[in-house]
């Protein structure tokens, strides 16, 4: 096991202690609790009547637009850390070029940005 | 890294991108004026390429992640032009659709530069990436009628398949990468000395079926009916010609470049390839009824003789191949053309049954598909029959492949049958009724095209013979 | 058996357990949970190989959206789950041909790694003592600049091609639009009308 794993073994023991804690009580709801299910008790309630129509309703395609578009401002984001990181560790002229290269890859973004704006993609009418 | 010289040899690709991005922002300020506008401007950035690609300085650029050569410069001309002409006929067809949306020059330009960058491609990174812009635009473009059930079940089925294919490429890569330990094609095929190794042996078929699945052969060619029929006709139009031509020059670029020394193990599996696309080809388009899936028959087929020419593996079967497609791009898109000018009480002509008696009501269309159905049947001298002779004589010259190439002459008989029964159902059956005023620029890409097929071609095969050995050589196989 | 293999041992067994649950589970927003279950156990793999940045953003993108997007396609989709699981006996065999011909490939290409290593012909990059982020970040801008900027247009394709497809106005909408708001002038919002007595006014 080297240095570098060693940093993270704390998360290693905290997924291994919320593993079995979450196990534990789990299995003691399950253990110790009284339970008496009847078809009444156990039955969808809906304010007295027999429940109308299923739970799960259809979402907005409007929600995926939205879902969508940040994903891709999500991956631009990821291409903004090792950038970040490494900028001013690169000597001079090549850390200029990298910048600049970040700076057209962002260019590039910026206009699908204005472009969706303009469509009126972000708007929630 | 020379950056200067890195952007003079990528300067079609910057122009494309530069243009694309524009044309966007142009797009979304000029509302009513926005589709004309766009298209003119996409279809001037395409010709600009295009000039740009034939004139430009030759070299490598990005460590050799980016190629260009005889090969790419031949390659772009003619997907720019392919490009160019699905614009000019987008345009028109879909403002009578009502659905004239901007995105569609601005798609086909980001298409076209995808499939820029797969000609080009020297690493199977840049090959990947290449791919994935390509096809991600032309995914939307199948779908651009999205009220259209059947468009949108074109888009989505395209998609779908098309992730599986890009999955099993990727697959593939990831294994040469594992075992040449380089993802440029000239370092794989430096490490890839004497008989490969295992894991060579299966990246290299997972990365040929990825590509077949690009290209549309058998038994990769599911997608390629459904699609075809359900997308919008300029966008097939558009999917039967320029996606082919640089799926089909990465495919050899990637075996001749990569694996120059395994051509007997590579050649192999794409003679099977091409032998199985010729039969789905000829015998699955003889039941069909609808004009658009038999074109995708048709084009699976024709798919398989240009894969018989890179089965060969040898300068001369690479130069049949780059002559095919050409040849072919050019009959594809003729046929699509008439297909997008023939329409009967607003209704497009997709049945064979509704060409009845055509050269009655639309003597020049009926007389120009049934010249480009010669073409494509392979009759002397129009250019179909060009295409194939030269196919055939590379396989015939390679040792080995005489079977092959008598076996696609059988199907290509067999066929025949249904472009012959195409000019009988014009020619001799009674029409149904009379047809709509047919738009003059589907009417003009139509005529064209069947002129080129024949008499143009004659003269164009001096011109394009020494062009395609020219690129044949920049593949570097003997 | 140290640490790590125990480690490496328990994350890829829940992995394989929940990308056989993905396939295999009823519910399909069940499906999409195991997904992120799976997707974390291979961040968590991506740990043990050092490859720190990787692991994280496969939980930033992938856990953070790409699994948020899956639910919210899921929960879209109001189709019968249990209709389109129909034709799944009628493909089995198929998928099962396919399946096991991938397996036995894997195996043979294990074996090959096994008896001669994936990269024999390759010299193991040396040990520079910097993070794996920099590593990539010293490169991925530019020796790797074609491939970023070809990145960032995939990006605008997937960007054009969501709104293309997805993005509808609804007819009538009232918005608020400030500047109409503001610019609004005594002479264009307020009218005088004599009204004669008895009469009212009609619009």
């Amino acid at each position: 096991m080297n240095a570098f794993l060693l940093q993270y073994l704390p998360i290693l023991v905290f997924l291994a202690v919320a593993v079995v804690l979450g196990a534990l009580f789990i299995v003691g709801a399950w253990a110790l609790a009284p339970k008496h299910p009847d078809p009444e008790k156990i039955s969808a309630y809906e304010c007295g009547f027999n429940a109308f129509e299923d739970a799960r309703m259809k979402f907005d395609v409007r929600f995926y637009l939205v879902a969508i578009l940040f994903i891709i401002f999500d991956l631009e984001v990821a291409f903004l850390f090792p950038w970040a990181v490494s900028l001013m560790k690169l000597p001079h002229a090549t850390g200029l070029f990298a910048f600049w290269s970040m700076l057209g890859f962002l260019g590039v973004l910026t206009v699908g940005f204005i472009y969706e704006w303009k469509k009126g993609a972000l708007e929630w009418e | 890294m020379g950056l200067d010289s890195a952007l003079t040899i990528a300067q079609p690709e910057l122009l494309l991108a530069a243009a694309a991005l524009g044309l966007l922002v142009v797009g979304a300020y000029s509302g009513r004026l926005a589709m004309t506008l766009v298209s003119w401007g996409a279809m001037l950035a395409l010709g600009a390429a295009a000039v740009l690609a034939a004139n430009g300085p030759l070299g490598q650029a990005f460590k050799g992640a980016f190629v260009s050569d005889g090969a790419s410069v031949f390659a772009k001309v003619i997907i720019y032009a392919a490009s160019g002409v699905a614009i000019f006929l987008g345009e028109r067809w879909l403002v009578r659709a009502g659905n004239a949306k901007f995105e569609y020059p601005v798609l086909v330009l980001l298409a076209a530069l995808g499939m820029g960058m797969m000609v080009s491609a020297g690493d199977l990174i840049s090959l990947y990436i290449g791919i994935e812009l390509q096809s991600l635009a032309l995914y939307v473009l199948c779908a651009f009628q999205r009220d259209d059930a059947r468009a949108s079940e074109a888009g989505l089925k395209y998609f779908v398949l098309g992730a599986l294919s890009s999955g099993l490429l990727l697959y593939g890569a990831s294994l040469i990468y594992g075992f040449a330990g380089s993802t440029r094609f000239a370092d794989i095929a430096g490490a890839v000395h004497g008989p490969a190794s295992m894991g060579i042996v299966f990246g290299l078929v997972f990365l040929i079926c990825g590509l077949a699945f690009k290209v549309s052969a058998a038994p990769f060619h599911m997608w390629t009916p459904d699609v075809y029929e359900g997308a919008p006709t300029p966008v097939t139009a558009l999917l039967s010609a320029a996606p082919k031509v640089a799926a089909m020059v990465l495919f050899a670029r990637v075996l001749a470049q990569a694996f120059p020394h395994d051509v007997p193990q590579w050649s192999q599996v794409v003679t099977a390839i091409a032998l199985i696309s010729v039969t789905v080809g000829a015998l699955g388009g003889l039941v069909q009824k609808n004009l658009k899936r038999l074109l995708a028959y048709s084009s699976i087929a024709n798919i398989g003789y240009a894969l018989l020419g890179l089965a060969s593996g040898s300068e001369a079967g690479l130069q049949a191949m780059l002559m095919f497609m050409v040849l072919y791009v050019i009959d594809v898109t003729g046929f699509f053309a008439c297909l997008l000018a023939l329409s009967r009480g607003g209704k497009p002509m997709e049945t064979l049954p509704s060409l009845a008696g055509l050269v009655r009501l639309r003597p020049g269309l009926a007389i120009a598909i049934t010249i480009l159905s010669l073409s494509v049947l392979g009759l002397p001298p129009l250019s179909g029959f060009w295409a194939k002779f030269y196919v055939f004589k590379a396989a015939v010259s390679t040792p080995g492949m005489e079977p092959a190439a008598v076996y696609g002459l059988v199907m290509s008989v067999a066929a025949a049958f249904y472009y012959l029964r195409i000019i009988k159902t014009m020619w001799f059956d009674a029409p149904e009724g009379e047809t709509d005023a047919p738009p003059l620029d589907a009417r003009l890409v139509a005529l064209g095209c069947a002129a080129f097929s024949f008499p143009l071609v004659i003269p164009a095969l001096a011109v394009l013979d020494p062009l395609a050995l020219a690129a044949a050589k920049a593949f570097g196989l003997a | 058996m140290d640490l790590q293999a125990i480690a490496f041992y328990t994350l890829a067994a829940i992995m394989l357990a929940a990308a056989g649950l993905v396939v295999t589970a009823r519910n399909p927003v069940h499906s999409v949970l195991f997904l992120i279950l799976a997707f974390f156990s291979g961040a968590g793999l991506f740990v043990l190989l050092g490859a720190e940045f990787l692991a994280m953003l496969l939980i930033v993108v992938y856990v953070g959206a790409v699994a948020v997007l899956f639910l919210f396609v899921v929960m879209m989709l109001d189709v019968d789950f249990v209709s389109l699981r129909s034709g799944f006996a009628q493909y089995m065999p198929v998928g099962l041909v396919v399946s096991g011909l991938l397996l036995v490939e894997m195996v043979m290409v294990s074996g090959a790694v096994a008896s001669s290593g994936a990269a024999a012909k390759v010299k193991a990059a040396a040990v520079t003592g910097r993070s794996n982020i920099e590593e990539i970040g010293r490169v991925l801008y530019t020796d790797y600049v074609y491939f970023f900027q070809a990145a960032g247009l995939v990006l605008l394709v997937a960007m054009i091609g969501a709104i293309v497809l997805t993005l509808r106005h609804k007819p009538g909408v009232r918005r608020q639009n400030i500047a109409d708001q503001t610019a609004r002038t005594r002479k264009s919002g307020l009218s005088i009308v004599k009204v004669a007595t008895g009469e009212g006014i009609s619009e």
